[in-house]
Order: structure tokens, then C-alpha cells, then sequence
């Protein structure tokens, strides 16, 4: 595993339970700050649960337990009051999932439950987050139309702006583009690159190929284990473990 | 063999088709004749007055139903007072907040008090409120039809707001609202003309409910200051005028008749509009 000085999110001993059925086995990862990690692997591996995890957006399923430590910088979020962790590591979700607002309403959001933009500052904020999603040119002159009127690319955009708009320090992303055709995807996926330079970006993807473009580092998971993470290089070209290599290539059940 | 099994399942077939059509055909022309009847023999005898005049002394001609009418108005916004608050409240609960085995407890509890006759909710009134005060008033007859708005206004608001996809709920959270945030900004607002349109049909089901008035709002011939007099309201005056032995009045209940009947479908219309005109619809 690549070295980091001080890993942006680390899990030690990670265990998640949905019941009695236990969906993560002893995750210990580190997640390097500004760069994108990507998470791989069959469904119902548990990348998504752990991603999920990382902001506590689990805590609302019932019947659902979790064992271990996830520090970000190095202090436990277990602890933490739930709203302010959920302001440091924003999440955008497999399915577009705009507010029945409008667009300027759904970017303003966050800011506005947090209370951290002045009201004088709203425009330039959600300027800023828009520009930051790659969607401002598109939707400049109708920011006060319905957010439903945009295309399913369009509104994942959308869902980014309004993540950014709390200035996030991680950026969790549950299979942003499995709902969208492959001219969004790629824009979103460029889009991660200038993601990176102001924030840490973790993304799960059932697609290698995204894996392989977009991630510096790529965790291989199967059956609630992090089999192997490292480069993204190495897991694509060199992977240590049988398993892993069998996934890659296509050999996987 | 065949044949004769073929012919019995076309015969069959065609039975039932006739049959479930004409009973169709009944349901819908049920209404249909009541409003025609309604119209055909109220709409004749409804003129300005009914409208702007008081009742007049039976024997003399003309005078209207304008105090049953504002009656009517002012017991149903004290019954909006009490229903639409708590069933709302209690439905955010139930669709937000309770655990499946509470909401179970909680629904079939709504559904009970659904179930309990006007009559008898007019006697809790009664006993409640009218007894205590020593009169009849429009506080009591509101608060009977409040308390039947109560279980509908508590259900629909539960289910117009589990409509809202999870997601949604998801969204908010990830930003860092809280629950009750996320609830009060998101979810009510996506819901919120649903809830509006079941409560305005909540109303109206309730503006035409007569037991429950008649040992509580009672009636009056005249004005009733405030809340806290006997009032005249449109359904009972409708009761008392229809079983009175005067032809006269009997016009004047048919015409009361049709007035309330014209106010129940114009915010049932009213309300299904709200509903179907959504300015954030998905695609």
C-alpha cells in the first residue's frame, strides 16, 4: 500500500452488520487527500456500504451496527455530531436526485440549512458551485427554472454543484454515472479532475474501465473484504492477488 | 363438446361485460341525477336573496339562508382550526418519525376513530363542550367536525408525503441538514400540494355533515355573533326546512341543497386542479 503522511480518511478494523449479517470484514484503508480513489468490485461486495459508512448516511437504515474507527484527519467520526461530518464529506448518489426546486433553490441548499453564506453572497456561491460542476454555461439564464427540467446528465451535475456549495472536504460518489449515457459520463468524469485539486474524492463504479481513467488508487473489493488497494496502475497492470487479477480480467463468476 | 364449451364462455364473458357496464353506468348516473334533480328543482327558487337575506317567518315569501351560509363558513374554519393541525402534525410522525410497529398502532387507531359515527362524535361534543358552557355554539359544532377531520387529514398527509421518493431524504441529509430540516424544507414542500388538495376534499366532506351539528352548532334564525352562540349552518338547515310541513320551505332546503352541493364540487374540482398542475413535476 502506497505511503501517505497523514491519510485524509482511515479505517482501522472496519465492520459494518445489516441484522445479523456482517457486510464488511475488518476494513483498514487509507485514503490519500486530493486525489480520487476508487472503489471495484461485484455487486453486493460492499464498496457502496462502505462508502456509505464514511458519512454515516448508513446511520438512517434501521437494525444496522458498525464496529471499529474511520478517522478523517485523524479523528473519529463515530462521535462527531452527524450534520457537521455530512458538511465535511458530501455525497452524490447512483440516481440524479435534484429537489423539486429550482436550480438555483437545490445549489443554495446546503448553505442556507448550514447557515454558512451570507445571504449577500448567495449568487456568487452558487456561481462558484455551478462553475465548479461544469454546468454554470448550461444553466446561467434558467437558474430559477425547475431543476426537473434539466437532462439526467444535467441534474448529476446539478447534484455536484449542490455538494460543492458546502465546500466539502471528501467527495463520496455512489456510481454517479450508472444512470447516465456515455457523453454525460465522460463529462463527469473530466469533471473529476478539476474535483480533485480542492477536494478528495472517493468513488465507487461498476465500471473498471471509469476505475482505471479517473482513480490515482483503486481498492478491489469481494464478499465484504478490501482485497487489495493500491495504485491504480498496479491493480490494473501488476495485482498481487489472485482474485483481483480474475475480476480485472473478466474471469470472475 | 366444443363448440357448446366455446359458446358458454362467450356467454359468460358477454354477461359480465353487460353486467360490470351497467353497474358502471348506475355509479356515475347516480351523481349525475342528483345534481340534475339538485339543479332542476333548487336552481329555480334560488334568487339573489337566498344569498343576502335572513330566514323570514314561515307564511311570509322570500328570505334567504344567508346566516346558515357564513354559518357553515364559520364552523368549518374553527373545524379547520383543530383537523388540519393535528392530523398534519400527526401525519408528518407517522410518515417521518415512527417505527413501523407505532405507525401500524397508529394507523389502525386513525382508522377506528374514521370509523366512529358522526352522531357519536356530535355526542363527545356535546358532552364535552356544550354541557360545560350550558349552550349550544359554534366552537362545539367546529369542534365535532374537527375531530372527524382529524383521522383523513392524518392519513393523507402520511401518504402524500411517503410519495416522496427516499432519495430526496437522502439528498438533504448529505448536505448536513438535520432531520427535522430536511423534513421541514425538502419533503414538506415536494408533498405540499398533495396535502393541501387532500385537505380541501377533507372539508368538503365534512361541510355536508349534519348529526353532529344538530345538538351542538343547534341552528338560528338570525345572525350568531362570534363562536360562542347557537349558529345556523347549511346541512342542518337543510334537515329542519325539509321535514317542515310548508311547501315554502321545502323550496328553500332544495335550494340549500344545491348551494352546498355546488360549494362540495367546486373544491373537490378546485383541489384535484392543485394537484394535477405541479410546477416541479418529474419527468
Amino acid at each position: 500500500m502506497a505511503p501517505s503522511a497523514c491519510p485524509k480518511l482511515k479505517s482501522i478494523d472496519l465492520n459494518f452488520y445489516y441484522g445479523t449479517y456482517k457486510a464488511l470484514h475488518g476494513i483498514s484503508i487509507e485514503i490519500h487527500e486530493r486525489k480520487v480513489t476508487a472503489f471495484i468490485g461485484p455487486s453486493g461486495c460492499g464498496k457502496s456500504t462502505f462508502l456509505r459508512t464514511m458519512n454515516r448516511m448508513n446511520e438512517a437504515l434501521r437494525n444496522t451496527r458498525v464496529e471499529g474507527q474511520l478517522l478523517l484527519d485523524g479523528e473519529d467520526i463515530f462521535p462527531m455530531e452527524v450534520s457537521g461530518l455530512r458538511r465535511r464529506v458530501g455525497m452524490v448518489f447512483q440516481r440524479p436526485n435534484p429537489f423539486p426546486k429550482s436550480i438555483y433553490d437545490n445549489v443554495a441548499y446546503g448553505p442556507r440549512v448550514n447557515g454558512s453564506v451570507r445571504r449577500g453572497d448567495m449568487d456568487a456561491k452558487v456561481e462558484q458551485s455551478l462553475r465548479g460542476a461544469a454546468l454554470w454555461d448550461e444553466v446561467k439564464d434558467k437558474l430559477h427554472k425547475s431543476a426537473f427540467d434539466l437532462s439526467g446528465g444535467q441534474q448529476q451535475r446539478l447534484c455536484i454543484a449542490r455538494a460543492l456549495a458546502v465546500d466539502p472536504e471528501v467527495l463520496l460518489l455512489d456510481e454517479p454515472c450508472s444512470a447516465l449515457d456515455p457523453i454525460a459520463t465522460s463529462k463527469i468524469e473530466e469533471l473529476l479532475f478539476e474535483l480533485k485539486k480542492i477536494c478528495t474524492i472517493v468513488i465507487v463504479t461498476h465500471n473498471m474501465q471509469q476505475a482505471a481513467r479517473v482513480a490515482d488508487y483503486t481498492g478491489f473489493f469481494l464478499l465484504g473484504k478490501l482485497i487489495e488497494f493500491a495504485d491504480t496502475k498496479v491493480i490494473f497492470k501488476n495485482p498481487t492477488k489472485k482474485e483481483t487479477e480474475d475480476y480485472i480480467t473478466g474471469r470472475f463468476g | 363438446m366444443t363448440a357448446a364449451l366455446s359458446f358458454r364462455r362467450k356467454a359468460t364473458n358477454l354477461t359480465m361485460l353487460t353486467l360490470s357496464a351497467v353497474c358502471t353506468v348506475v355509479a356515475v348516473g347516480v351523481l349525475i341525477f342528483i345534481l340534475g334533480y339538485l339543479l332542476f328543482r333548487g336552481g329555480s327558487d334560488l334568487s339573489w336573496d337566498f344569498f343576502t337575506k335572513l330566514p323570514v317567518p314561515v307564511g311570509e315569501t322570500g328570505g334567504g339562508m344567508a346566516n346558515a351560509i357564513v354559518g357553515s363558513a364559520k364552523v368549518l374554519l374553527f373545524a379547520t382550526c383543530i383537523g388540519v393541525p393535528i392530523g398534519f402534525l400527526g401525519g408528518v410522525y407517522l410518515a417521518e418519525y415512527s417505527g413501523a410497529r407505532a405507525a401500524a398502532a397508529i394507523r389502525f387507531v386513525t382508522d377506528l376513530l374514521n370509523g366512529v359515527p358522526s352522531i357519536i362524535i356530535g355526542i363527545f361534543a356535546y358532552t364535552l363542550i356544550v354541557v360545560p358552557m350550558k349552550k349550544f355554539s359554534a366552537l362545539a359544532g367546529g369542534a365535532a367536525l374537527g375531530i372527524m377531520m382529524i383521522p383523513i387529514a392524518l392519513r393523507s398527509t402520511e401518504e402524500f408525503l411517503r410519495a416522496v421518493p427516499n432519495n430526496m431524504r437522502e439528498g438533504a441529509m448529505a448536505l448536513g441538514a438535520t432531520k427535522w430540516k430536511s423534513v421541514a424544507t425538502v419533503i414538506i414542500p415536494a408533498a405540499i400540494r398533495g396535502i393541501i388538495s387532500g385537505m380541501m376534499l377533507n372539508l368538503a366532506r365534512v361541510a355536508g355533515e349534519t348529526a353532529p351539528l344538530l345538538f351542538t352548532a343547534l341552528n338560528n334564525q338570525y345572525w350568531s355573533p362570534g363562536f360562542g352562540n347557537a349558529i345556523a349552518t347549511l346541512p342542518v338547515m337543510i334537515f329542519t326546512y325539509a321535514i317542515a310541513p310548508y311547501e315554502e320551505l321545502h323550496k328553500q332546503a332544495w335550494a340549500a341543497g344545491f348551494v352546498l352541493l355546488s360549494l362540495v364540487l367546486a373544491v373537490n374540482i378546485t383541489a384535484r386542479t392543485i394537484i394535477a398542475s405541479g410546477t416541479h413535476k418529474a419527468r
